[in-house]
């Protein structure tokens, strides 16, 4: 259900972007999202579709960058990523681990007439 | 033509948290954002902290449902001020959300404000509120794997309540590969081992609060 906040926030930075560009029409949306963070792209799509609807940005393609998580062991400094269930170290096997990225959330550009 | 924008999609909910915590700050309220999963012990922690601080300080209470005022009308017996927010199919509380309910609180009056949040592991831990501290209650039955399973929520917290260990006997919980996952997760975040049915370990969980 996160994803219909998700969407109506990311299509109000779009359109307000679009409307100070003073363009017309957005082609395509470049968005970037951790995968932590579970946003799941049909989701996001379907809400898309139906909020951008008499917008500028009807018809915008989605483009989604997914970033894979990547921690870094606090004990032995090896960057890995972890597994699906699997949080400890590749290198030393410590759960001690700082994650580094997987969480990011943002608009990276939109594509506009 | 191509526009850069960099912006954080939950910008706007951010900056809403960071007007809560200035009301907050204002009236000298201090809040936790309770999460967990559904039926971990969020209201029981509340309730039993209720009953063992209330004479001691002011206490107000939000309570976020899908529906229903169940758990607003159990706060409500302790007497304390005490707001139901419905989301009406969302799954997680939003900064907004809790804007709206806060003007409905006698603040002036309140010095510790639970913000009970909608029973999930996913979604709360996207969206800040403006609380000054997160709590995760996890407990005994769901297993010691949720900080591996759902490692966001995990990263979030400042502090992880271990609810029903009166159940320990009974269950196969390995309560040190849970504080390991935890720990590893979120170095900081405190393990406080609690039942809220026979009352083990809640001095320790107020200590907590108090400090």
């Amino acid at each position: 259900m996160h994803e219909l906040s998700i969407t109506q926030s990311m299509l109000g930075i779009v359109l307000e972007q679009t409307e100070k560009a003073g363009a017309r029409k957005v082609n395509r949306i470049n968005l970037v999202i951790g995968e932590m963070c579970g946003y799941v792209e049909e989701c996001v799509q379907f809400y898309f579709d139906f909020l951008a609807k008499g917008t500028p940005a009807e018809k915008a393609v989605l483009s989604f960058k997914m970033v894979p998580p990547e921690a870094r062991c606090r004990e032995c400094g090896t960057t890995f990523q972890p597994g699906e269930f699997n949080w400890s170290c590749t290198g030393c096997g410590s759960v001690n681990i700082e994650i580094t990225a997987g969480k990011e959330l943002f608009v990276e550009s939109i594509e506009v007439d | 033509m191509e526009i850069k924008v960099l912006k954080n999609i939950l910008g706007a909910n951010e900056q809403i948290a960071e007007k809560n915590r200035k009301l907050l700050d204002k009236n000298k309220v201090f809040s936790l954002n309770i999460m967990s999963s559904p039926g971990a012990g969020k209201t029981s922690l509340i309730l039993q902290t209720i009953k063992r601080l209330k004479d001691k300080i002011r206490i107000g209470v939000i309570e976020g449902d899908i529906s229903s005022s169940l758990d607003a009308e159990l706060i409500g017996k302790e007497n304390v001020p005490t707001v139901q927010i419905n989301t009406g199919g969302a799954c997680h509380l939003d900064a907004n959300m809790l804007n709206n309910a806060l003007e409905n609180m006698p603040l002036r009056d309140i010095d510790l404000l639970f913000i009970e949040n909608v029973g999930n592991l996913v979604c709360p831990a996207e969206f800040v509120l403006g609380a000054h501290r997160k709590v995760l209650v996890s407990s005994v039955p769901e297993g010691h794997d949720k900080p591996l399973k759902y490692p966001l929520m995990f990263t979030e917290v400042n502090v992880v309540v271990l609810n029903k260990i009166d159940l320990l006997p009974y269950i196969n919980f390995d309560i040190e590969a849970f504080t390991r996952a935890v720990k590893g997760l979120n170095e900081k975040a405190e393990v406080i081992q609690v039942s809220c049915t026979t009352g083990e370990g809640l001095e320790r969980w107020l200590d907590w609060l108090q400090s």
